[in-house]
Formats: C-alpha cells, structure tokens, sequence
C-alpha cells in the first residue's frame, strides 16, 4: 500500500498586512495579510525547512529519492532537488528530480513520487515543494501571493494516508505565465481566465476523479481546493454538489497567501492536521489544466510524531512594517549597497567542505570525544590526526553564551546582524548569525535553532549556510 | 632556551602622522617614519643590512616584501615581509632583534606600514572574517562585542555599569591623544558622551571603537654592544613574547570570551625573559591593544595590571591615568590614533621609546621617572598576542 507516511510545511515568520501594499499605491486592499520569505530565503530554503518538519520521527538515511517542486528555482539550470537532498543529509544513492514551470507542478511531482515508489523504483521518496512568486508592484498578485513550502513522505511503511485514485487534465491555455526574462508574473484578462482556465479545469477535474472512483460529493470528509480570491473555490464547491462550510478547507489566503506550486500541498498538510482515520479527502490543483488526488486516511494519522506543520508556523509570525523593505527582501527595489564582502567564495572550496558548510557536519574525535564544527582534522583538544567521526548538528538545539547586535556588518536592506556565539549539549559551539528575531530581545542563555539560508551573492552562485534563530515552536 | 635580554638596542624611530591620510600612498608614509629614524639614529639606507615589514593588507596583501624595497630604494638586502593581523608590527620588531642577537647583522630596520584609506575601507570595521562562509559576517566590532556581552555577565555589571566601565577607559585615551599631535583624534570627548554614542556593535558603541587610518612607525635595531656609538640613550629590548591560539575563538568549545590565552602566554614570555615579577609594580608605562575599550579592559586583567574582574576598580581609581600608577595609551591609544594595523605595534613601541627617553613630543605628556615600559598588540579574530619589554638602562 503506498501513500502519505509524513507530512511537513513551512511558512515564513513575516507577515505583511495587505493595507500596507494597499496604502503604498493608494488603491484597495484584500484585507488579511501575506507570507513574506526574508531576504536570506529562497525556494530552496523553504524546501529545506519543511523537509526537515517532514523528515521528524523519520530515519533520512532510508530516503532513496527527492522531488522538488516549484515554479522559482534559484538556478535556471541546475538541479535543486540535489541541493535540497544534501542539505537534509540524504544518503548519495538517491533518486533526484525537479518539477517546475506550472502551479500543477507540486502536485505532478507528489503523483510522480507514488508511482515511483508503486513501481517499485524507490521505497521512501520526499516530495518538497516551495514557492516564492514575484508579482508586479500595485498587482492585485502582489497582495494575494504568499511564500511557502510543504514536505510529504511517500511510501509503504506505516501509511497515513492512501492515494485512491487520480485524475489528470491538460488544457494549454495563457492564464498565468512568465516569459523566459520576466520577473514578474503576467496574468491574462481575468474573466477569461476565471471562467475558461479554473473553473472549468477544475469542475472537469472533480468530476472526472468521483467519477473514477464511484464517490458521491457527499463522501468527501474535506475538499481541498487552492483558489485565486476569497470566493472562486466556494462557488465551485456549490456548483460540483459540496458543501464549502462543512467541507471546504480553508484556503490560507487570508492568512498566508496563494503560494503557487507549494500552496495545494501546503493546503492538504493543514486538511491532514486535522484529519481523522477513516477520512477522505480530495485534493485538486489549477495551472495549464488540473490534477485531482484522493487520500483515504488510516489508523496510522494517530501515531505520528507531531510536525510543527502549517497550524505551529502559522502561529508564529512577525510583522513586517515596511512595503520598502518588502520590496528589497526579493530585490525588487535596490538600496545603496553595503560595503562590498571582502573574502570570496570559491566553487571548489564550497564543494569541498559541504559537509560542514551543507550537511552542518562536525567533527567528534574517538580518542578523547570533542565535539567541534566545522569539521577538523586534528582534533582541537588532543591533537589526534584524522581520527574523528561526522556528526549532524542541525538538528540540535543551542544555548547561547555570547552575542552581539552588529550595525555595521550588515547589508544595507537588512543592516542588523546578530552575531552569535551557542553551545550545543555535546559540547560543539557554533558561531552563527541570527535570523527571524528581534534583535533587542537576543538573551545570554536564549535557545536558538539551525535554520539554513542564502547567506550572499558570489562568485557568481548563490552561497548557502547556516544561521540561527529563536526557536520557532510555540511562536516568538 | 636562550634569554635575549638587553642583547639587542633600538638607536632610532619614526612615526608619521597619522590620520586619513588622502596625502601619502603607503610608500609616502614609510618614507616619513623610515627617513625620522634614520635621522633620530643617523644612519642611512646605506646601513641597513636587513628589513623586517609589517603589512597586513594594504594597499593589498601578498606583494611580500616589495613594497618597502621599491619605495625605500633598500636593494640586495633581505626583506621580510610578515601578515600577522593587528600584531605584525610587533613581530617585525622581534624577528628583527632576534636576527641581530643571533648575529646575522649589526644593523636592520623594522617597518609597519598600512594604507587602509585606499582600499575603500570606511571610519571603522577593518578585519572581516577569513572563511567567506562561516564567517561572512564577522566584523572586529562584532567579534569584540562578543567579549563585552560577555564580560558584562560573567562580572555581573548591569548594560550601564558596563558601559560606563569600558566608555571611561576612552575619556582617558581621549584625554591623552589630545596632547598628542601625531594622533588621527586629538578631542576630549565626555563619559556621557561616550555612553550615548550611537551603538556599532552592542554593547559597543562609536567611542568604544578605533578607527581606521593609514599611518607608518619604524626603529632601527642594533647590537646592544654597539648601540652608545650611535646613541648616547639607547633603548634596550628587555623581552619579548608572541602567541597564538588556535582555531577562532568564535568555534572554540568551552571557551570562556573574557580571558585569552595569547596574551597571558606572550606576556607571561615577556615577563619571564625581561625579569619582571610583577608587571602591576615593575612596568612604568604600557602602550597596550585597544582597539575597543573592552580590549583595553581584559587586557589589564590578562597581562597581570589587575586582578580577573577587579579592573573596574583600577579603571574608577585612575590607576590607569597619565597621573596613575601605571599610566597605560599615554598617546591617546589607537583609539586617538586609528589602526593601520601593521603599523600600529611599531608606533606603540615608539611612544614607549620616546617615554624612556624623557622625550615624548609634548611635555605634558611625559612620565616621570620611567625605567621599564611595554607594548603591546593583540590581534585577528582575536586570536594572537605580542609583546616588547623596553627599558632605558642595560640590566
């Protein structure tokens, strides 16, 4: 039986109120407020993050395969599955692939994750799919967008959730799209694309897998339906025989945003949340046709091990106050530089020690136990040569022992860097920036969690490490 | 191990003026101190057998000793050019005295030079981090509030305790820079002043940091034996001593960020070679490494003037002071005078000279009655230590 085995998501701690884009271009606000991936976050980071939720209570070293979807990759050739993969430590033997270009992409790459596993191809496969779209200014997209990820587990062991049926539609039709230069994406006329792409995409959809499957709208425990405003999914819901306040999952749209290919997965993690065994769900997604899942919930959903999911990173959160600063976060809008980094990053150094620098490896000698990060070949305390083993930190939570509140080594759109100096049990000490926080609140003794993230530009990629941050369970 | 005591002599410094020097490349500014110590010694280019250089990075780092040979015409002789952060002045001296106690020379040159206001480095900030990963933010003012927040807990000072501590260290170096007319500063500055400054880098904030300026300091070094035919006050080299920790105290377990190995080690040497039991008693004047106020403080605590913690008393009582029992940047530090960093430990050792001499260039600012006096730099993330004992009289 393959299915759902573990399920992760994460949204980004800031939030920004809509009436802050709204009042910006004095024009009308869409109420609520949206998720906004900090400056040092991109799809790859968010990915990280809600593999990691997923991969709780979970052994990463039987991970045979990694999918990752979305529709902004931070290189245009190059694979972020494998990027992501290392990050989370995954074993090399791996089955590794990217699903990007159509909002459909995260659900593409979940169906193609169960019938790589039902093929017999992989045992556990993690599928990974995060978003953060740019809009243009004044957009009625800048508002509804949102950023985010979600994470599932695919496999036979210990199933929460079955894939009954599936159903596939294509339709090529110029709805959402972005040329092979554009930033931001272009959006066609919006009745045209209401009426001819989602809803009848989706209504084909939701017909065609109840048909397949011999349900009745009224089998359905929860629908599961991204939409493109408030209203769209509940008039659908009306039309295909549901009743949207009894079935409907919330769309997230007031709280989070539309996080494009992230968002039905990010959807079906929050349905899973609050499922119960014997529950049936059905999930569709839009973009250039639609996809239509239906899971079948079993006794497992009680047994797992709590993720923090969409209901804890929800929770927690921070406002951002600034639309400017908003702006910058994606570099839409450039602040004077900060004086320039004056150390390089080399490719080959950066391959080299990605053990340390992705994997967050350090070192502990066998002769006399050290703990030290990054990793060392003779050991710090006994000077014992090669004599050590790998350990994974980034897992751990840390102590701090000392920071500072930095006003001169930061960027000029993020010109406050907490640097800090954290202990973990074994006795490894870490030196990390903080991110997510508020520097006035950092406290000697403060626990802080590894969170990974795009440090800076050089060399010409996209440097990756890791920062801490105030730990984020149970909200700040 | 051999002792080097009073083996080796100074018979000649320079300093340049020191400050935002739009004026002078780097090969100007070695000419001023390199042409002030040929003069104080009277020699010439001609004499020096051998060259020692501190450099760190500018204008960049990694032309060896070309630099100095190019500017100061120094041909067919060795050039030594050394990169060992904030101390590389100190180690051009000491490598220096120790190539002519060995016997190699009679007499060498030690150069610290820095260009740093060609390399667009701002006021402050010199010393970014070396891994462009994991220290891709670090900064000198980042790494030694470190210290401070530390500090602050460890001694259980409140933020204004602590802040009042270290911001009087700066009201005293300030009070001294302003009588020293080679300072980058020459301003008095308030306590209050000092506490409200905007912060760089909390707890520290504009006062509790050295700038960054370009600036030059070179001695010439001679056999002890020799050095009254140049000279009739020449300046003896008592001790010495240099030490580095390992790995950035930043990732090193357990490690405690109020006290440093380095400088208890480099002046435990230094002690020990110059015959010093107590260095609070013995030592008449100190030119130590305050790059930040908090520096200056755990300096005090690791090279023996104060007890572990107890330097906030001898910081209130003015033990410190030019009027005090061990008058300490009697210059103005390189908080009045900036930190071209390999040019900074030769420029400490040139007031310590000038001290002994009973010629420090105001009298205002000179000691009375001074036999033994210290410099001292410390320096990289931080991680390294050096120290020269000086005294105006053999034994």
């Amino acid at each position: 039986m393959v299915g759902i085995t573990s399920f992760g998501a994460y949204i980004p701690i800031y939030r920004l109120s809509r009436d802050i884009i709204a009042n910006s271009w004095d024009r009308g606000s869409l109420k609520g407020e949206r998720s906004v991936a900090n400056n040092d976050e991109d799809s790859v980071t968010m990915a990280v993050e809600a593999g990691s939720d997923c991969l709780k209570g979970l052994d990463s070293k039987k991970v045979d395969g990694l999918f990752f979807a979305t529709s902004n990759a931070p290189y245009k050739e190059k694979l972020s599955a494998g990027l992501i993969a290392t990050v989370l430590d995954l074993p090399e033997e791996l089955i590794t692939s990217d699903y990007a270009n159509s909002l459909r992409a995260g659900t593409a790459a979940l169906r193609g994750a169960v019938d790589t596993v039902k093929a017999g191809s992989a045992s556990s496969l993690l599928v990974t799919a995060a978003d953060c779209r740019l809009a243009y200014p004044r957009s009625d997209q800048e508002q509804w967008f949102g950023d985010g990820s979600a994470a599932f587990s695919i496999g036979t062991d210990k199933v929460i959730a079955t894939i009954e049926t599936s159903s596939s539609i294509n339709k090529d039709i110029m709805d959402v799209w972005r040329n092979e230069d554009d930033q931001y994406v272009k959006v066609g006329e919006s009745r045209f694309i209401l009426n001819e792409g989602y809803m009848a995409s989706m209504k084909e959809v939701i017909s065609s897998i109840l048909q397949k499957s011999g349900k009745k709208a009224s089998d359905i425990t929860k629908l599961v339906l991204p939409s493109p405003d408030y209203r769209t999914h509940t008039t659908l819901a009306k039309m295909l025989g549901f009743d949207p306040n009894a079935q409907l999952q919330d769309t997230l749209l007031g709280s989070v945003g539309h996080c494009g290919v992230a968002h039905p997965l990010m959807l079906l993690v929050a349905a899973l949340e609050s499922s119960n065994p014997g529950d049936t769900i059905l999930m569709a997604s839009y973009g250039d046709g639609a996809e239509a899942l239906l899971f079948h919930v079993t006794e497992e959903i009680t047994k797992i091990k709590p993720q923090r999911g969409i209901k804890k990173y929800l929770q927690s959160k921070m406002m951002l106050t600034s639309y400017e600063k908003f702006l910058s976060f994606r570099g839409q809008l450039e602040p004077v530089p900060a004086e320039p980094f004056r150390t390089f990053p080399s490719a080959s150094a950066y391959w080299r020690e990605q053990n340390s620098i992705l994997r967050c490896h350090g070192s502990r000698c066998k002769k006399c136990g050290r703990s030290i990060f990054p990793v060392q070949r003779i050991c710090f305390n006994c000077r014992s040569k090669d004599e050590y083993e790998e350990i994974r930190y980034a897992e751990e939570v840390g102590n701090i022992f000392t920071f500072s509140i930095d006003r001169l080594a930061g960027r000029s759109d993020d010109p406050v860097v907490v640097q800090t100096v954290f202990d973990i049990d074994d006795g490894a000490r870490f030196y990390l920036s903080m991110t997510d926080c508020y520097p006035e609140t950092v406290n000697i003794g403060q626990q802080v969690e590894f969170t990974f993230r795009r440090i800076y530009e050089g060399a010409g990629f996209h440097n990756y490490f890791w920062k801490c941050r105030p730990l984020r369970d149970g909200g700040i | 191990m051999r002792s080097l005591k009073d083996e080796v002599a100074i018979i000649g410094m320079g300093c340049s003026k020191f400050g935002e020097r739009w004026d002078a490349g780097a090969g100007d500014l070695a000419i001023e101190s390199a042409y002030e110590a040929y003069e104080d010694a009277g020699v010439g280019p001609e004499d020096i057998q051998a060259c020692w250089v501190g450099q760190m990075y500018a204008p960049v780092g990694g032309l060896g000793g070309s630099t100095i040979a190019d500017t100061l015409k120094l041909t067919n002789i060795p050039i030594i050019r050394n990169e060992n952060w904030c101390i590389a002045g100190h180690v051009a001296l000491i490598e220096a005295a120790i190539a002519v106690a060995a016997g190699l020379y009679d007499t060498v040159m030690a150069i610290g030079v820095e260009k740093l206001k060609d390399t667009g480095y701002p006021g402050l900030g010199t010393g970014r981090g070396m891994s462009p990963v994991y220290e891709a933010r670090r900064t000198a003012p980042g790494s030694f509030a470190l210290i401070a927040r530390r500090y602050f807990e460890e001694y259980g000072l409140s933020m204004e305790e602590g802040k009042e501590t270290i911001g009087k260290i700066e009201v005293k170096n300030h009070r001294n820079g302003s009588m020293s007319p080679k300072a980058h500063f020459q301003n008095v500055v308030t306590l209050e002043q000092v506490i409200n400054a905007p912060i760089i880098a909390y707890p520290l904030g504009l006062f509790d940091c050295c700038g960054n300026s370009d600036g030059s300091a070179c001695a010439i070094i001679t056999r002890a034996d020799m050095a009254k035919s140049f000279r009739r006050d020449p300046i003896y080299i008592k001790g010495f001593g240099i030490a580095m920790d390992a790995i950035l105290p930043h990732m090193r377990p357990d490690f405690g960020w109020t006290s440093f190995e380095a400088l208890k080690t480099s002046s435990r040497k230094a002690y020990e070679m110059a015959g010093i039991k107590n260095p609070r008693e013995e030592i008449d004047v100190a030119e130590v490494h305050d790059c930040f106020s908090i520096t200056e403080l755990i300096i005090y605590e690791d090279l023996g003037f104060s007890k572990h913690g107890k330097a906030k008393e001898d910081i209130d009582s003015g033990f410190f002071h030019l009027e005090g029992g061990l008058p300490v940047n009697p210059d103005g530090g390189l908080k009045c005078f900036g930190h071209p960093v390999g040019a900074s430990g030769l420029r400490m050792t040139y007031e310590i000279y000038k001290q002994l001499q009973g010629k420090a260039d105001l009298p205002e600012r000179q000691i009375k009655d001074v036999h033994r006096g210290l410099s001292h730099t410390f320096g990289g993330p931080p991680q390294i230590s050096a120290l020269a004992i000086l005294g105006n009289e053999k034994g």
